[in-house]
């Protein structure tokens, strides 16, 4: 069963931030309201269309369960008749549009709202902590792991080992993914960066230096997804959904089976068949950039590359707007915003881009780009291709 | 100022059996009485064949490093001054993976595939499996 073409995306929001900082002290409510607003807007449709909800929140009322999902429908004034809250980490939204395009295709909804929000840098809730020693986190914890960065790193050593590359390859990433970020007046970094600057910024937890990780930033995001049928009717024209696949391999990195290899790998593959387009026919990627490593490992996994030919792949610039492989256009969750969980703007900035709508980081002719969402510690993945008429 | 105190395990139903064993010395990991594998961390049933037959064996608690990061700035504010510290993902010998921290060594000398070996330290009321550098 496939749901190629079954569904469009014909709607995007997001926030303006200052200095990775929501405008006026906005809550994560607000924020996510005016993100939804503008998504339906863009869609040329109102609120009282909506009849399916997907939200996935880090917020919630504190007490027994956190109801992101409930609480925000409450809050918007919307009753669905199809609702999601699957939560596994960055790909969420990812799997999101992948399940929204299922219960549209089965008759269930017709017109879904995905919706994410943070405020987590206003509110200064990010450490390099770990979680309580509880459950499956007691043989975790108690050895202080840097969280989430540490497992990263070790994967990244991993791949160093196995396969000789160097943090040289991965500031590429960063330093590629800066110069998109300089195209997009959105973006909260745009200071020129080389990789030098990546090398010597400060090392957090080896391999990975500061301009190795994500930014922490606040960020709202709203995708409206239709019917064939609806799609008619919108103000946008309807990027399709072409294929969709998502998997989760372990949720510690402990029990990651091999740590050079995401699940991407299967959410990957799925996503490909079901779409039927080969690598060659993408023609941009976003691709979820916690940390540069991620890019690395996702791009393998992916099929871009062989294993361990991640580093080669990405050298020379071969990513940076001008590269033959334009990847993160809007500067990625390393230069534009991380709001703890980054997947929706990944899905906003391929509709973007496969819409014309990019300005200066315009990607020309786009017509096919894969989207990546990647969560938890490699943990969780789910893979989008979308498509133009 | 008070002292942060570190965070230490809370024993449950899947492992009380092994935070009392590293008490009295002993790495105690499981292993499936039908299809032979060893299970780390403990569960209540075989997450390779689902069987309930699992039974706790004594680790040779040898091992090398599968991968590794050196914290230079801690998890949180309660390793801050034992920045910086090497946390490692240690293979045992058993073929399972736990995390862990490299002790007994200067921490820039950390590397993939180093063998170890478990040392028991007490934090608190507590006994951590900490592993350090097989000397030949």
């Amino acid at each position: 069963m496939s749901i190629k073409n079954a569904a469009a995306i014909v709607g995007v929001g997001d926030v303006e931030l200052e200095k990775g900082k929501v405008k006026d002290g906005q809550s994560v409510l607000q924020i996510q309201a005016i993100a939804a607003k503008r998504a339906l807007e863009d869609a040329g449709l109102t609120k009282d269309d909506v009849d399916g909800i997907f939200v996935a929140g880090l917020w919630g009322l504190p007490g027994v369960g956190s109801f992101p999902s409930v609480i925000l429908s409450e809050y918007l004034g919307i009753q669905p008749r199809y609702t999601d809250s699957t939560q596994i980490g960055g790909s969420a939204f990812e799997a999101h549009v992948g399940h929204a395009a299922a219960a549209i295709q089965a008759g269930l909804c017709e017109v879904a709202l995905i919706l994410y929000g943070s405020t987590q840098r206003s509110e200064k809730s990010r450490s390099l902590a770990g979680r309580p020693p509880v459950l499956t986190a007691q043989y975790e914890t108690p050895f202080g792991l840097p969280s989430p960065a540490g497992s990263y790193a070790m994967a990244a050593n991993r791949h160093m080992h196995q396969y000789g590359t160097k943090p040289e390859h991965l500031a590429e990433i960063a330093v590629a993914t800066r110069k998109w970020a300089q195209l997009n007046p959105q973006a909260t970094l745009r200071d020129p960066l080389s990789i030098d600057d990546v090398l010597n910024s400060p090392m957090i937890t080896d391999p990975l230096h500061l301009l190795d990780c994500c930014l922490v930033t606040d960020g709202a995001g709203a995708l409206v997804i239709v019917s064939a049928e609806r799609a008619k009717d919108c103000r946008k024209k309807p990027v399709w959904v072409l294929g969709q696949g998502e998997s989760h391999s372990h949720w510690s990195i402990q029990a990651m089976p091999d740590l050079t290899v995401t699940s991407a790998a299967q959410s990957g593959k799925t996503a490909f068949e079901m779409a039927g387009v080969t690598h060659d026919e993408i023609d941009v990627v976003q691709i979820y950039d916690s940390f540069t490593i991620t890019v690395l490992l996702t791009l393998e996994s992916l099929g871009f590359c062989k294993p361990g030919e991640g580093g080669d792949f990405i050298s020379n610039q071969r990513t940076a707007p001008g590269g033959d492989f334009p990847m993160n256009t809007n500067g990625g969750g390393l230069s534009y915003a991380h709001p703890g969980m980054y997947g929706i703007f990944l899905l906003i900035e391929a509709v973007r881009q496969l819409r014309g709508e990019c300005g200066e980081r315009q990607v020309k002719d786009a017509k096919i780009s894969l989207v990546n969402g990647t969560g938890g510690t490699l943990s969780s993945t789910s893979v989008v291709i979308l498509g133009r008429d | 100022m008070a002292e942060l105190k570190k965070p230490l395990p809370i024993p449950d139903g899947d492992s009380h059996v092994f935070w009392q064993g590293c008490k009295e010395n002993k790495l105690l990991i499981q292993k499936c009485n039908d299809c032979s594998k060893h299970i780390f961390y403990p569960r209540i049933l075989c997450p390779h064949c689902f069987s309930e037959k699992v039974e706790w064996v004594e680790s040779t608690g040898k091992g090398k490093i599968y991968s590794y990061t050196i914290a230079r700035r801690g998890g949180g504010p309660a390793f801050k001054d034992d920045a910086p510290y090497a946390v490692a993902l240690i293979e045992l010998d058993e073929g399972v993976r736990m995390f862990s921290n490299i002790i007994n060594i200067d921490v820039e000398k950390v590397k993939c595939d180093l063998p170890v070996e478990v040392v028991f330290e007490e934090q608190e009321d507590f006994i951590l499996p900490k592993f350090q550098p097989i000397f030949n």
